[in-house]
């Protein structure tokens, strides 16, 4: 599994650090997401596929 | 065991996290996903903002689409055979074992037509107030002191166009937030040079041989402009279900499970659900309750379908979310600020005015149910959220205001 962001259609939901606080962080400044682990081990899928899903403004993209 | 068909109705935020859920779920079956608008599926939030402001191209707002789906785009759901689950797209007809209804909300408007007059629900909407915008200089007058009717204030203001905005609320934002954030953010758009007429009702579009030349209120005095916006809210898209069962009072009608009929359900703008921890229906035009209730009426159908397969259906209990853009700040609202009782808000920092720092927790009865932030950093803003997640007493929930301030 491998995680990309588009930093600029994050709009500091936070919902990605909810759903899957292993994988993704905010900044502190902006709140602009910050991938902790941008190759997430199994047991962290579910939760990061999650995050993608409800990110609102699809900024999260999820490959493999 | 499935081989049959859902059809989605409504291809945009709400319509294709149910299609991806639905296939994240497991559904095998046909997916028909009908989408009126001829564009692929993209996202609304960005028109206001970064396409407004000429930052991004239509392209860049694209969403992606789940995989093998029969996606129909250009094509408009013309009824709904409630008993029978069967589509009607004109002449054709789809006979699925279940539904969702994402047609989202269609912009309200004013009487009249005339160039130059706008509103500003889809992509060409956007594409057009920009081309009107493309040169600076105009004079825009905006009807409507609402989310959008501000955030497109401030982007025309930074484009370097005269703003005037007109409404009857006594603030901006006023029936999103409250009076008390609501004048916070009138100074803040006065700060930026936005003329508001607050208090004030528009009666019609001036035009002069079909050119819009301003608004007329109903004292009989005009506000001239070069190019007005209409921003007056939105009204549920279900003319189509009209002949049929559904409660359509103010959107589509459904339970805690976002069920309007049995395999029938509803998500998206265009939902009205009981709530069960606010305890009461509501209806909300907020992009992320698009997705998150697109995947409850995915998941909820699925285990309506075969509980055995899909388990058992879930109410639906989010705690809301907006936000929105303004010049450099960013406005965040968590859970239900609705209805409140009374309003606590904490102005953190008023050195500029025009970059208000403010927060404010909504009371009703006992308990805060909703949280705002304007100008304060999102990850530090998310405390706000913890607060109105599951209601706590409002003095306790007061604590994470005072945590913010130090
Ligand atoms: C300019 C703008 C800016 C916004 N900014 C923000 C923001 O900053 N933050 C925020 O939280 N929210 C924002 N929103 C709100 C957010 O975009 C919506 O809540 C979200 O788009 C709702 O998604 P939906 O899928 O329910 O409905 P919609 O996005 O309205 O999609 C419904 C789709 O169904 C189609 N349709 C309707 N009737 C039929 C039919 N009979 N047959 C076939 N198709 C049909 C429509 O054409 C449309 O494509 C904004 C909205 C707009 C317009
Ligand atoms: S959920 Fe999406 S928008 Fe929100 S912080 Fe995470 S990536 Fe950004």
């Amino acid at each position: 599994m491998k995680i990309t962001i588009d930093e600029d259609r994050c709009c500091g939901a936070g919902q990605c650090v909810l759903e899957a606080p292993d994988v993704f962080d905010q900044r502190a400044e902006d709140g602009v997401v910050v991938v902790l682990d941008a190759a997430p081990p199994a047991e962290l899928h579910e939760a990061s596929r999650a995050a993608e899903q409800l990110c609102p403004t699809a900024a999260i993209e999820i490959t493999e | 065991m499935t081989t049959g068909r859902i059809a989605i109705v409504g291809a945009s935020a709400a319509g294709l996290t149910a299609a991806e859920t639905l296939r994240r779920g497991g559904w095998d079956g046909r997916i028909s996903l009908i989408g009126d608008e001829p564009h692929e599926p993209y996202d609304r939030p960005p028109l206001s903002k970064q396409v407004l402001a000429g930052k991004w191209e239509p392209e860049r707002t694209g969403l992606r689409a789940a995989d093998a789906l029969d996606l129909r785009l250009g094509t408009t759901a013309t009824g709904l055979d409630v008993a029978n689950r069967r589509v009607l797209l004109g002449d054709e007809a789809l006979d699925c074992d279940g539904v969702i209804i994402a047609t989202g909300v269609a912009a309200r408007t004013l009487p009249g037509e005339a160039r130059g007059a706008h509103v500003l629900r889809g992509l060409d909407d956007a594409l057009a107030l920009r081309a009107e915008l493309a040169n600076p200089g105009r004079r825009l007058v905006i009807v409507g002191a609402g989310v959008l009717g501000v955030e497109v204030a401030a982007v025309a203001r930074e484009l370097g166009h005269e703003v005037v905005v007109v409404a009857p609320e006594a603030a901006p934002m006023e029936r999103a937030v409250g009076t008390e954030a609501g004048d916070l953010l009138a100074e803040a758009h006065r700060a930026h040079g936005v003329q508001l007429r607050l208090g004030e009702f528009v009666d019609g579009l001036l035009d002069d041989e079909g050119q819009v030349r301003g608004v007329r209120l109903t004292d009989g005095s005009e506000i001239t402009g070069d190019a007005v916006l209409i921003a007056i809210g939105c009204t549920p898209a279900v003319e189509w279900l009209r002949d049929g069962p559904l409660d359509l009072a103010d959107g589509i009608g459904c339970d805690s499970y976002c069920a309007a009929a049995p395999g029938i359900y509803a998500a998206g703008d265009v939902a009205r659900w009981h709530h069960p921890v606010l305890g009461r229906p509501v209806r909300i035009e907020h992009r992320m309750n698009a997705t998150e209730q697109g995947m409850a009426a995915a998941r909820n159908l699925l285990a309506e379908l075969d509980q055995e397969r899909f388990g058992s259906r879930q109410e639906f209990t989010p705690v809301s979310y907006f936000w929105s853009d303004q010049y450099r700040f960013k406005i965040q609202a968590y859970g239900d600020l609705a209805a409140a009782d009374q309003v606590q808000l904490r102005v953190l920092d008023k050195t500029d005015p025009g970059a208000p720092k403010a927060a404010a927790l909504y009371r009703r009865g006992d308990s805060a149910f909703g949280a705002l932030s304007i100008g304060i950093p999102p990850k530090q803003a998310r405390s706000l959220r913890a607060a109105v997640a599951t209601p706590q007493p409002w003095e306790q929930a007061l604590s994470a205001l005072d945590e913010l301030a130090d």
